[in-house]
This record gives structure tokens, sequence and C-alpha cells, in this order.
């Protein structure tokens, strides 16, 4: 099969997934106690501000000619006003998103560098002692509460031994070394989740293809075990952690919620927890909506970097 | 054998039920880890019994107080003792757990029966429905349900229950898919049993250990999930204890007293990590593919 067919067949199920996941952003706001043009009014109880809230968003109108109104406004990159500061909620996006983006990437960093050695480590060395005390440490990763792991990190590299900041954020245009000493508590809490599924995936993986003839057939010419290992079977079993890692990267830029809370990180995640605690519902449907297609759209990329290392799979219809 | 045929009729025999319990027996970390949960449980129930102090009970004169003989494991920042505290919020995580996976469970096994068995538009609608679900991550859908509910135990326990819906849903739906073709499916079918008879009967108990095995996965993120909320403040409302309503109020004392932040994240932590081994076990012996 082609890979503009296969593209082609993936966004046409895309479509009405993003139909649905609008209908089910929309419908948050059919939740709301009360009126809703009161509850998106905020705190303010102001009579006029309620009226503008009422008339902007049509809430006189039957609910499916408000969502399509409001679909229609979204796919116009129109996603409202912030209630809290009158700002556009497209531009918060766009100021949130490049700090939630790099978080993701050192995260991202941290996880392969960790997890695709210890994978490798762990299943060349299959019921050893390396095996079982990797495996706890990938199961403490994913078991772990990130924010409970950031505190604890605050608590002692930056309460005790005072070596980084505790929290904030410093652009990386403004200085390049206090950017990244902000970010990388935060990104070593969130890798280590990431590092445990990766190492598992890799081990698993790695299993598989030492199990397999042509492994078997390159030891058996004698070709060193070095090689065996990092060249014949660590290529294929690449195939699926490439995949794996761009599923986790679109978990990675919505999963950082409470770690952005806990370290002050002003991305994404943050945004949403300030919405929700400011009752800005326009910035929470934007953060969950962008979120989301993000999501969706990183998961397609997945599909199609499997499809393109898999030669097997262009032949199957 | 393929993974649908060795999930297949016999398989849910009491032999194989037993064979499956003696397989997990012999593994010491599942073992352990079940010992670890069942621990967490008899804590929960027993609470009352165990909290040396009243769990809400207000002492200004042993503010922040580090362990010692009287208190464990130290104090609060308004006095209440952390270990009564702990104690009695193993209540609300387990419940956190518990609740919101039978919810899920109990919708998502109709809903995945219903989706593969009938298939056409029925199961078209349902699957796009939920794949929209399922693109929103976890933890956003709680969050974002839980502050359209508003906050409460109540609500958090909904908003986790419908964000683990979706994994529930296609998770019961592929193992009917699996199961549908079966021979002795055909067979149950042959004889004259009827649609909702075949799939009451003949496919959902096999559609049971995939089903155990996400559970137990499904539990601990769904405890995490709780700490998550109340820790932004959206879960349990203080003063009722909750592991993590007293992780968001140690962090304001982080310098002072280390302690309030270090043991509520341990016990989430154990119980999490309890749970992922018991999951980790399950599947090696319920998933033929693991094996």
């Amino acid at each position: 099969m082609a890979l503009w067919l296969y593209v082609a067949r993936r966004l046409a199920v895309l479509v009405p997934t993003l139909f649905f996941v609008s209908v089910l952003i929309f419908s948050l706001q059919q939740l709301l106690p009360g009126d809703a043009a009161v509850a998106l009014a905020g705190e303010e109880n102001d009579p006029a501000a309620v009226a503008a809230i009422r008339a902007r968003y049509r809430l006189d109108q039957p609910v499916p000619v408000q969502y399509g109104l409001w679909l229609g406004r979204v796919l116009a990159g129109d996603f409202g006003e912030s209630l809290r500061n009158r700002i556009p909620v497209r531009e918060l996006l766009a100021s949130k998103l490049p700090v939630t983006v790099e978080l993701a990437l050192c995260s991202m960093l941290i996880a392969l560098v960790i997890g695709i050695p210890t994978g490798i480590l762990s299943a060349t060395r299959k019921g050893t002692l390396v095996d079982v005390v990797a495996n706890f440490f990938a199961l403490s990763g994913l078991s772990v509460p990130h924010f409970w792991l950031g505190i604890m990190l605050i608590l002692l590299f930056a309460v005790r031994l005072g070596w980084l900041p505790a929290s904030g954020y410093v652009p990386p245009w403004e200085d390049l070394r206090q950017n990244l000493t902000t970010i990388l508590l935060p990104s070593v809490v969130l890798g280590t989740g990431v590092a445990g599924v990766i190492m598992r995936h890799t081990r698993s993986a790695m299993l598989q293809t030492l199990g397999a003839d042509y492994v078997r057939t390159a030891r058996a010419k004698s070709v060193p075990e070095r090689l065996v290992v990092l060249k014949h079977a660590l290529r294929n079993a690449l195939i699926p952690i490439i995949t794996l890692g761009a599923i986790e990267f679109g978990r990675l830029l919505s999963g950082a919620v409470l770690t952005e809370q806990v370290f002050a990180i002003p991305g994404f995640g943050k945004l949403l927890v300030d919405g929700v605690f400011n009752r800005d519902y326009a910035v929470v449907q934007a953060v969950v909506l962008v979120s989301a297609s993000l999501y969706v759209l990183l998961n397609l990329g997945a599909d199609v970097l499997y499809f393109l290392a898999n030669p097997r799979l262009r032949g199957t219809t | 054998m393929s993974p649908a045929a060795a999930l297949g009729a016999p398989a849910v025999t009491a032999t194989r039920r037993y064979k499956a319990a003696r397989q997990l027996a012999r593994r010491p970390a599942a073992m352990a880890a079940l010992a670890v949960v069942l621990g967490f449980i008899v804590v929960a129930l027993a609470a009352p019994r165990l909290a040396p102090y009243d769990p809400n009970a207000i002492d200004y004169r042993a503010l922040r107080k580090a362990p010692s003989a009287a208190h464990r494991l130290g104090t609060d920042e308004v006095g209440r003792d952390v270990l009564s505290r702990l104690l009695w919020g193993a209540r609300a995580s387990l419940l956190a757990g518990v609740v919101p996976v039978t919810l899920a469970v109990a919708l998502s096994v109709p809903l995945g029966l219903l989706s593969g068995s009938v298939g056409g538009w029925v199961d078209g609608l349902i699957m796009r429905v939920n794949d929209a679900m399922l693109s929103i991550p976890f933890l956003i859908v709680a969050i974002a349900l839980a502050a359209f509910l508003g906050p409460g135990l109540g609500n958090a326990m909904i908003a986790i229950g419908i964000a683990a819906l979706p994994t529930f849903v296609r998770l019961v739906r592929g193992t009917v898919l699996a199961i549908k073709t079966e021979e002795y499916v055909e067979a149950a079918q042959a004889l004259g049993c009827s649609r909702p008879r075949v799939a009451v009967r003949h496919i959902l108990p096999n559609t049971l250990p995939p089903l155990f095995v996400q559970v137990s996965i499904t539990v601990a993120a769904a405890i995490i999930a709780e700490a998550s909320l109340s820790f932004l403040g959206l879960g349990q409302q203080p003063p009722a204890p909750s592991w993590g309503s007293m992780l968001n109020a140690a962090q304001r004392y982080l310098s002072p007293a280390p302690w309030m932040a270090l043991y509520p994240g341990l016990m989430i932590f154990g119980i999490v990590m309890a749970l992922n081994v018991l999951g980790d076990g399950l599947r090696d012996v319920l998933d033929p593919r693991h094996q």
C-alpha cells in the first residue's frame, strides 16, 4: 500500500474522532450547575457581563445550534477570551505551548537515555540480578506519583542542597543556563516515568529479536556479541520503540499538568489548572481540545513512522 | 495456540481458574504485592481502631512537630496527627481506586459486548465515541470533568470512572471480537442459542481474564488520579483526610516539616507499586501472549 493511501485512510478515521472529541468538550459546558451564562461569567456576577456572555455564546439558542456556532468559531481559531485577563485564549495557548514542548522534549531525552540502555542490559542479562533490579526501577518509575517525586526532589536539591531552583521558569532566549537549571528537575520527574515504559518495551522487543533466527545465524557466523546485540537485534527492536516514543511524547505534552503545577512552570498544564480554579471555562475547553488534537496527530505520526520503518506492512492492504 | 483459542471456553473452567491461582502463588513478587494490597485494605477498614488520634483533631500546641513518641509520624500545620490522617486517608484512596473502576467495568462490559457482538453501525458509533474519549488523556479528562462537576470526592470518583471507561470498552470489544469466531461460539449459535444468551453465557466469561489484569492496573491509576485531583483541591475536601490533599498542604512546609510530604507519598507509591506488580503477575498467568 502506498504511503499516501495509508495516511489518507488514517485521516479519514481521524475526522470523526476529532468531531466526537469536540462534541464531548462542548458538552462539558452542559455539566455546569445552574445557568451556564452565570457560571461562565465567573465570580463577577455582573448582570451586564452575564448578558454579554449570553449574547456572545448565543446561550438562548438550542444546544445543537450553540454547538455549531462554537465549532465554527473554534475552527476559525477563535477560542474566546480568558475571563481572568481578557486575553484571547488563542494567544494564551500560543505562549504556553512552547514551554510544554520544551519540557516534553527534555523529559523524552532523559527517558530515552535511561530507558533504552537499561532495556538492552536487562534483556541481554535476562533472569540475573541486573534484570531484576532494572525491572524494579522501571516499575517504580511507573508507580511513583510524579507530583510527589517532584516535591521530594525539590526538598533534596533545592531546599536541602540548594543546587537548583525550587520552581519557576526562564525562557531559553533570555538565559539558556538558567533555563536548563529550571527545566532539569521537572524533566527528570517526567522522564523517569516514561523511562520505565521505554525500558520495559525495549526489554521485551530485544528479547524477541535476540531469539530470532537471523540473530542466531549472526552468532553462528561468530559475529562479536556486541555487534549482534547493538546492530542485529537492536535495529529491529527499535521499530516498536520509535512508535512508542511518539505516543509517549504526546502523553508528555498533556501529562505534565501536576509537574508544571509543582514546579510553577507556566506551560499548558498550569494553564489548565489555573483555568479550572479561575472557573475560566473557555481556557479549560481550549486546552483539552488542543491537547486531544495534538495527541491524536502524534498517534497518527507514530503509525506513519511504524509504517515507514516496517517494510512488511507496505505489502499488506 | 492463538490467544483467542487459549482464552476459549474450557479456559474458565474451575480447573483452569485453580491452575491460574496456583501459578500466581508460585510468583513471590506477585504474592508479596497481594499481601501489601490486603494490608492496605485491612488498614483502611481498621483505621478507627488503629489510628492513635482523631484524624481531624486540631492541636495548636503541637504545630508541625517532628516525629516523636507521642506522634510517631509527626504532626501537620494545624497540629493534626500525620499517622492518624494517613490511616484514615487510606479509605479515600482505596475507595477512589475501587469505585471508579467498578463504575467503568459496569458500564464497559455491556457496551463492549454490544459493540463486539452486534457490529455494524452500533459498533461504529460506540467505537468512534470511544476513540474520541481515548484521545483525551486520562488525567485531563478527570480534571476537566471534576472542574465542571465541582470539587468533591464523589465527583472526583465519577470523573475518574468516566476517564477509565474507554480503555475497558476497547478491551472488552477486542476480546469479544477474538472469541466470536471460536468454534464453541459457532456451535452454541448452531444449537439455536439466542444472541444475548451466546453473548452472556459463552462470550462474557472469557472476557474476564484480560479484564482482571486491566482492573488491577486501572485501580492503581485511579488511586494516583484521586491523589492528583485531591492535590489540586478537586478531590477530597478538607478537613477530611486524603493522601493527595495532605501532600498539597505539605508543599507549603517543605523546609520546616518535610515529614508532612514524605509519608503520604510513600503510601501512594506503596499501594500503586503493589497493584502494578500484581497486575504484571496476573498478566503473566492469565494472558497467554505473555507466557
